[in-house]
């Protein structure tokens, strides 16, 4: 029987465990030094904030495994021989395949800042960041001030985390306005206040020079860049992204460039190995994305369509519309399609924008200014249908179908009041147009019109 | 803010404190003139159980309400003994003549519950006489000082939004030393409310004024329930308001149950006493409502006119056409989450506590065998009742109509739905009677499952597993496994209390009242991905 060994229990691993098992009864081995069970990562922050144990994170019961026959195993890798087709651990301990799939995601950046490994220095990716988190942060008495470096989602998300036991924030930001290589400047600027509405110290423009130690080798301050000063604190937390975590294959004789080099088949340079998500570097960017995705959703894509391939039926990784979500405090973002910021907007792209005047939301809806073509909306504070706007991607629709047909397209929970009128309003207005709404229809959203 | 918050608690806490500490004051006693009028309003016949009552409790000791209980009951106890040693004696005389006189001597009847009516009688002190102090420094200290701890929270919490924060790091909401005591408290409360009602008779004159000015008659213990659950549903509805004051969706559910409680369940049925006709709650539908087809209610509905008929037409109606109908558009919920007074409780009170029903499969297996079961229960007690009140026999293949009911009663109706279902709060979670016992619910949720419109639809591939909506399920369901895979979720247990929807940080979650065609949709491969793959393997 053939022995499939997976490295990485995250969700790209393990989704790939599961469709193998799906469709197939070869051996699977999934190998994590993390955890043994499988948990969802994006849920850890809710731990420490106290909404959930650290077992609801857990997706599947633990008999889960035995009885779909997936082993697991807990263990570091040091090495891969791909030659011999075997494992090593740090133990010493050898494991052999016949088929490898990597799967060890991420780990947190560092830039070579002084200081960066002091005691009391985290990320927040792992399931041992969390445990750190408890040890130095369990309350504001233990940790009276600490420095967020790093103006992304999980910087946000530590912030929000601290903010929940009433640690005092000071969060670093490089960017002159929160996450705007990303978001456009109205969603991005509608952030930066809301972090600093949830009292958190928000520092754009902003670099880490240091991080100082007390005498015992834990933090005791950062020195900022720009104007030298001091901020004590007694945790730091080092959110500026992640990179692939795949040290350990250096010696292994696979490509690597920033993560491990895969072709549209997940394949690696050596036969039987492959990659899939947060690790994978694809060698050709797949339409406008990033050669490494570093996303929940791209990883569970890559595991679906790996193990297909693993089971015999070869099929290359072809991800549909982009789509992503996130929370920013009590902020709900959804997108779908592209939307570029300012600065990575293309020449022939332009926005249409809506904010609401009282509320925290807004919506940004990126179409080609010359065909009208809609290619990607932005949400803040309101829910949209997936479905509805991959079916409109996927034909090409203009940017007035999708405002006229805006209604089926909303997901907020019954009885939220609706903005449709007033975001069209604002549309004719600014174009000269007459867009009128149509009700909502079930008819078309289950495409049967 | 903060200080407000605290002193609330703790005039709440005074409160509360001189609530329990009520029981144990006032002294009771019987003048022989109502002595004598209580066992002319029984008819008794029997010689022993007046002297036993005159000695036990016509006194001019200060009796308080444990020794008073104690009395009556033995005295109860100690005649039918007496009679039942006669009809051994005749018995074993073998005449058959005297033995078959004693037996009309026998009382049956809960001797706490007989102790409760004399006590209601013989009861002096604080709480009989000076009611409206005692009221205010119980019920409304508890009152003011809950609204004063909660009220606070629309600054504290911060702005609008989802405000988990702590619950898992709180004795009081995870099976900490708050919700043990909680527990305790519940479960004894309940206990004494079934079963030893005589014990928490100064509770009930505390309601004595308030029943009056509704019916027109004194409170009894089932009057102090109702008023006790309308008073803690409306306080815990602030909390809802505050705590979900961005979701309109939980701001109208909340203003419905609590309407259908005070209005419904309370206020209607105790005016309908005023005007002498039956007690009844008019959203109660069987077999919720257990002993509606009992031949002592279908006699007195029977007896009361053309409005007794109404209400028997009602019941029927509502059970047979109106509740199918109503799920098949809106799914139960529109029952147990907008309407049911078990739900409002289970929204209200029990809100605090939705994170500590069990997910696993397990537990799901124990549910579907423990509710179906109940509800296969309360259809052959029907069987039987009605037969009985048909036929006029009161036995069944040997089996007693009287006894499965008595055993019903006991078993489901105040074990089940009130020690367990409310008591358990914090330690099962809410719902513990709604998702493990209540036969309305059973009912509901098998319609629910196969034909309605409603569903919890899944948005595409944009879950991420967090686990929110599984953990804040009242129900247990564990939404995250759908959720996970596309799947929306077509549940018979789902109530429809749209908190998965709520807490879902990446806006995956939306119930729905929508074409049946596609209600169920199976995936393996999510949206998002590849479409030829998707189409491939979803269709397979």
């Amino acid at each position: 029987m053939e022995h499939i060994v997976i490295i990485g229990n995250g969700i790209s691993g393990v989704t790939a465990a599961r469709h193998i098992r799906k469709s197939s009864n070869k051996k699977i081995t999934i190998v994590s030094a993390e955890s043994k069970y499988f948990f969802s990562r994006t849920a850890l922050m809710y731990v420490y904030m106290g909404h959930m144990k650290f077992e609801h994170t857990q997706p599947y019961e633990n008999w889960f495994w035995k009885k779909n026959n997936i082993l697991l195993k807990q263990g570091f890798v040091s090495n891969i021989h791909p030659h011999k087709k075997q494992l090593e651990f740090k133990n010493g301990e050898t494991l052999s395949f016949d088929k490898l799939i990597i799967a060890t995601g991420s780990k947190p950046n560092k830039f070579g800042w002084p200081g960066q490994d002091l005691e009391g220095v985290m990320g927040m990716y792992h399931k041992q960041d969390l445990e750190k988190l408890e040890k130095y942060a369990p309350d504001n008495k233990a940790c009276n001030n600490a420095v967020i470096v790093g103006g992304g989602l999980i910087g946000i998300e530590l912030a929000e985390m601290l903010r929940s036991r009433k640690i005092p924030v000071t969060f670093l930001v490089r960017e002159a306005s929160f996450w705007n290589g990303v978001l456009p400047a109205q969603e991005s600027e509608m952030i930066n206040n809301h972090i600093k509405e949830h009292h958190i110290d928000l520092r754009l423009n902003t670099n880490l020079k240091e991080i100082k130690s007390d005498e015992n080798g834990r933090v005791k301050s950062v020195i900022i860049e720009e104007t030298g000063e001091e901020i004590f604190c007694n945790v730091v937390g080092l959110t500026a992204g992640v990179m692939p975590n795949i040290d350990f294959l250096k010696a292994s004789g696979i490509a690597l460039g920033r993560g491990v080099k895969v072709n549209r088949f997940l394949e690696t340079n050596i036969k039987d190995i492959y990659a899939i998500g947060d690790c994978a570097e694809q060698h050709e960017a797949i339409g406008q994305r990033r050669n490494i995705e570093a996303v929940w959703y791209t990883g569970r894509m890559m595991g679906e369509t790996l193990a297909q391939t693993i089971c015999g039926n070869k099929t290359e990784y072809k991800p549909g519309h982009w789509f992503n979500s996130a929370k920013f405090l009590d902020i709900e973002y959804q997108t779908y399609g592209w939307v570029f910021s300012e600065r990575g907007k293309k020449e022939n792209e332009t926005y249409f924008q809506w904010q609401h005047p009282k509320e925290q939301k807004c919506i940004t809806i990126s179409f080609n200014k010359n065909t009208n073509q809609f290619l990607g909306i932005n949400t803040f504070g309101i829910r949209m249908r997936h479905d509805i706007f991959n079916k409109w991607l996927t034909e090409n629709q203009t940017i007035e179908h999708v405002l006229e047909y805006l209604a089926d397209a909303n997901f907020d929970p019954e009885f939220y009041k609706l903005h449709e009128p007033e975001i069209v309003a604002k549309f004719n207005q600014e174009n000269n147009t007459n867009i009128q709404t149509k009700k909502k229809s079930w008819k078309r959203i289950f495409n049967k019109a | 803010m903060k200080v407000i918050k605290q002193s609330g608690l703790i005039i709440f806490l005074v409160g509360l404190a001189i609530f329990v500490g009520t029981i144990f004051t006032g002294s009771f006693s019987l003048n022989q003139s109502d002595l004598d009028t209580f066992i002319k309003e029984k008819n008794y016949e029997n010689a022993v159980i007046k002297s036993n009552l005159e000695e036990a409790i016509v006194t001019s000791e200060d009796l308080n309400i444990f020794q008073f209980s104690k009395r009556v009951t033995k005295a109860y106890e100690s005649s039918n003994l007496y009679y039942d040693h006669l009809i051994q004696k005749y018995n074993k005389e073998k005449n058959w003549n005297e033995k078959g006189k004693q037996y009309q001597y026998k009382i049956g009847g809960k001797p706490h519950s007989l102790s409760f009516i004399l006590a209601k009688k013989a009861g002096k002190g604080w709480a009989a006489e000076n009611t409206t102090l005692m009221w205010f420094l119980t019920f409304g200290l508890g009152i003011i000082g809950a609204l004063l701890f909660i009220v606070p929270d629309v600054v504290l919490l911060g702005k609008p939004g989802i405000k988990n924060d702590g619950i898992f790091l709180d004795a009081a909401t995870n099976r900490g030393w708050i919700g043990w005591f909680a527990f305790v408290f519940l479960v004894t409360f309940y206990i004494l409310l079934y079963f030893y009602p005589d014990l928490i008779v100064n509770w009930v004159f505390l309601v004595d004024p308030i029943s009056a000015s509704l019916s027109g008659n004194p409170a009894s213990q089932w009057f102090l329930y109702g008023f006790l659950y309308c008073t803690v549903m409306t306080v815990m509805a602030v909390r809802m308001y505050v705590k979900y004051r961005h979701n309109k969706y939980q701001i109208l559910r909340t203003t419905s149950v609590l309407f259908f409680q005070i209005v419904f369940a309370f206020l209607i049925p105790e005016i309908l006493v005023r005007f002498e006709k039956p007690w009844y709650d008019f959203k109660n539908a069987f077999p919720l409502d257990y002993d509606f087809f009992f031949r002592w209610n279908l006699d007195e509905l029977l007896s009361s006119g053309g409005f007794g008929l109404f209400i028997l037409v009602w019941g029927v109606v509502l059970t047979v056409v109106i509740v199918p109908i109503m799920v098949y558009f809106f799914g139960k919920r529109w029952y147990c989450s907008w309407v049911c007074g078990c739900g409002g409780l289970a929204e209200t009170l029990g809100d605090p506590y939705r994170q500590l029903s069990s997910k696993t499969l397990l537990s799901w297996k124990f549910e579907r065998i423990i509710i179906h079961s109940v509800l296969i229960f309360v259809l052959v007690m029907t069987g039987f009742a009605l037969y009985t009140f048909f036929s006029g026999a009161n036995q069944v293949i040997g089996i007693k109509t009287q006894t499965i009911q008595d055993i019903y009663g006991f078993l489901i109706g105040a074990i089940f739905a009130g020690v367990i279902g409310t008591g358990f709060y914090p330690i099962f979670g809410n719902r513990v009677w709604c998702r493990f016992g209540c036969p309305l619910a059973a009912y509901l949720g098998f319609i629910q499952r196969f034909k309605s419109k409603f569903r919890i639809t899944t948005n595409g591939g944009q879950c991420i597993s967090c686990g929110n909506c599984s953990t804040y399920c009242e129900q247990g369901i564990d939404v995250r496994a759908y959720a996970q895979k596309g799947e929306n979720i077509v549940r018979s247990s789902c109530v429809g209390c749209g908190i998965c929807s709520a807490v879902c940080p990446r806006g995956v979650l939306k119930l729905e009242n929508g074409p049946e065609d596609g209600r169920i949709n199976p995936t393996e491969i999510l949206l998002g991905n590849d479409v030829d793959l998707m189409n491939f393997i979803n269709q397979k």
